[in-house]
């Protein structure tokens, strides 16, 4: 009988793209891990150039359907890095509030839908609301005031219309904001609760220690701004980022997956990583909640990323309040600017992690070269790294569930292929 | 629909081709009303939100993305086969998506911009609509599409009647609003006179331009709108990239930003 086993599983799922996972066992030793990523390429960075820096964020919103609100975060500042302005601390702080929708809505269709079927081996947040109607009906309706902050804000939920080069282009009136605080109250009540639930699942345990990346700023917990923080390494100033980090293409992937330069090992972006490194910046509820359900010895565990969701998910709602109690209709709504060439770069916490953009600007405002790193090209080689250590306690079980265990660990990461340019499709092969 | 039996459920499949994921994320936004309807159909095939994937055949496939590689153009076919009625939704599955800005680029050139390795990557030079490959039973636009707009055309599929989509432009959804028009007030080179309605006219409510991104409307006159704005000081070149955008390669806006690009060579968009 042949040692050799191959497990194949196609098409992940539950996973935001299309990708695949080819594994390759021989006996009890782990041959090969690969993780496939078939969205077909996009190329937005070629498609961009000659484009109208005013054209970028509506375009690079489109890298992603989950998270339009980082791209747009991260290419506006990236431009106003270049043309060297700094938005008014209105439009800064309204800005954070966009991302706080996003955040929301993003991790509570992870926590809700996608990952907590997961630990009741169910196969949908739908199949699993049939166990828990209260907590996935109150975990949608979390999810659903994220979306409606998006809405207000941005004028709807996905591929927002209202964030432009040195602001927005309309500010909001405050009466269109304080309705919102009764549900967000409700919310951030209802979301420490089904924390609470989401701690009691029953957690596999996969402690893997690896560096931890995320932006770091001493005033508040990152989303626009920041140093980008390592558990193993000095900070960086974000414009040094292509000096410390490259990225390469694999055969396997039309993503390109990004190392620290010099190191053979990767490292790992997201929940567990920001709060890893920005306790101390949680907003009061969200630290109270993370000393409890989410403490620094499991930061290394990768199942416990669903806590650091919650986690973050308290946080946004209850800077959400304060910044909207404190909100006063503001007049206004962009730094106005004269289109000049130049160079800027900028990173900003998507909810998957970190998400770095440069882009070169020519004297006619029109872009001439860009560069976008999505987080999930960053942990790619993590998730790979860290399959091949989570096989060996599975080794001896069948295929069928290699593959469903492997997928509940790629889960985690809460991956998104599209932004990554592709799909996942999973193989086990044995010899 | 409720009362009928299991077995009675319409079979859905929903699949995804080169896009961002945001068109189905939308059946996933409907928070209020995703359990229930979820109970009215059996939803056979969702990667994005189950790992329980039935085979085909589907009474309604609902296909998001453009066609971009050839392993996608053999995959659509297959999907056309299994399914009695195929609904596109997005602009990438009914124009070819903001993605089909490289049919008027060097592909080549584009592969090598973005990959160190282009010899890896299986991709084709143009990105085009899944009519243009299949036929397609009914087209759902926008970038994204409104949500509400697509429970409409599934449950009109479920229950095999006309989906109420209005294909007017979305002007009249601006002054259903309420907003004062842009276009005439400010000289902003707005494409809501050319654009169908859907998204509820809310880039004028937030004071900007219309980008178009539900694709043109019913009886939709490009050439006169941006003859005006071309004469009112609009650039050739923004004109050209107002309309080479999320629906770039939609019949109506095509024929039009390539009209002006020969009108005008100095205007000839770098992409």
């Amino acid at each position: 009988m042949s040692r050799e086993r191959k497990i194949i599983v196609n098409a992940l799922t539950r996973v935001e793209g299309e990708g695949a996972l080819h594994i390759q066992l021989d006996g009890d030793e782990v041959e090969e891990v690969r993780l496939s990523i078939y969205e077909p390429p996009r190329f937005f960075e070629a498609l961009l150039r000659g484009r109208a820096i005013e054209e970028v964020p509506d375009i690079t919103a489109r890298i992603c359907g989950i998270c339009p609100v980082a791209y747009q975060m991260s290419s506006v500042h990236a431009l106003e890095s270049a043309l060297g302005i700094t938005v008014t601390p209105e439009i800064r702080a309204l800005r954070r509030l966009l991302y706080c929708g996003e955040w929301i809505e993003s991790h509570a269709l992870h926590v809700f839908l996608l990952s907590a079927p997961d630990f009741f081996g169910c196969a949908s947040g739908i199949e699993l609301a049939k166990q828990f109607p209260q907590q996935i009906n109150d975990g949608l309706r979390v999810r659903k005031v994220g979306n409606s902050l998006l809405e207000i804000l941005g004028g709807r939920a996905i591929h927002p219309v209202n964030v432009r080069v040195g602001g927005f282009h309309r500010m909001p009136l405050r009466d269109e904001l304080t309705p919102l605080l009764s549900e967000l109250e409700w919310a951030l009540a209802a979301a420490i609760e089904l924390a609470d639930w989401v701690a009691g699942f029953p957690f596999p345990t996969f402690d893997a220690a690896c560096e931890l990346i995320a932006l770091h700023h001493p005033d508040e917990y990152p989303l626009n701004e920041g140093r980008i923080a390592s558990t193993q390494f000095p900070a960086l100033d974000v414009n040094e980022y292509e000096q410390h980090f490259s990225e390469d293409q694999v055969a396997h992937s039309t993503a390109m997956q990004s190392t620290r330069r010099g190191q053979t090992t990767p490292y790992l972006l997201g929940p567990l990583a920001r709060v890893a490194l920005n306790r101390q910046q949680l907003s009061p509820q969200a630290f109270a909640l993370a000393e409890k359900i989410c403490p620094a010895s499991v930061t290394q565990n990768r199942f416990a990323s669903i806590l650091a969701r919650m986690v973050e998910v308290v946080s946004c709602l209850e800077e959400s309040i304060t910044t909207i109690q404190r909100y006063e209709t503001a007049n206004q709504a962009f730094v106005p600017y004269v289109a000049q060439s130049g160079f800027g770069c900028a990173a900003t916490e998507a909810p998957r992690g970190m998400l770095y953009h440069h882009y070169e600007i020519d004297d006619k405002g029109q872009v001439s070269g860009a560069k976008i790193v999505p987080p999930t090209s960053q942990n790619q080689r993590q998730i790979e790294f860290d399959l091949r250590g989570y096989l060996p306690q599975l080794i001896h079980e069948p295929d069928k569930t290699i593959a469903n265990e492997c997928e509940k660990l790629i889960r985690t990461y809460d991956p998104c292929i599209s932004c990554s340019t592709h799909f996942l499709t999973v193989n086990v092969l044995r010899r | 629909m409720s009362d009928l039996p299991a077995t009675e459920k319409k079979r859905l499949g929903i699949f995804k081709f080169a896009s961002c994921d945001g068109c189905q994320l939308s059946l996933l936004s409907c928070e209020d009303e995703l359990l229930a309807f979820a109970e009215k159909v059996e939803i056979a095939h969702f990667l994005e939100a189950s790992s329980c994937t039935l085979p085909g055949p589907f009474d309604l496939a609902i296909v998001e993305g453009s066609i971009s590689t050839s392993e996608d153009v053999e995959r659509i076919r297959e999907i056309r086969r299994q399914s009695r009625s195929l609904v596109t939704i997005g602009a990438c599955a009914t124009s070819g998506g903001i993605q089909s800005l490289r049919n008027w680029a060097d592909h080549d050139e584009y592969l090598r911009y973005v990959y160190p390795h282009p010899e890896y990557i299986d991709s084709l030079a143009t990105s085009t609509a899944i009519s243009d490959h299949v036929t397609v039973d009914f087209e759902l636009r926008g970038c994204p599409v409104d949500k509400y707009q697509l429970l409409e055309v599934v449950m009109a599929f479920v229950r095999g009647r006309r989906p109420k989509i209005p294909s007017h432009s979305v002007c009249l959804e601006c002054k259903r609003r309420g907003t004062i028009c842009i276009a005439v007030t400010e000289g902003k080179p707005c494409l809501g006179p050319i654009t169908q309605a859907g998204c509820g006219a809310i880039c004028p409510a937030y004071q900007r331009a219309c980008y178009g991104c539900f694709g043109p409307c019913a009886q939709a006159n490009p050439a006169s709108l941006s003859e005006h704005y071309l004469a009112e000081g609009t650039p050739s070149l923004q004109m050209i990239h107002q309309l080479r955008n999320v629906n770039a390669a939609s019949r109506l806006f095509q024929i039009e930003s390539n009209r002006i690009e020969t009108k005008t060579p100095s205007a000839r968009s770098h992409s």
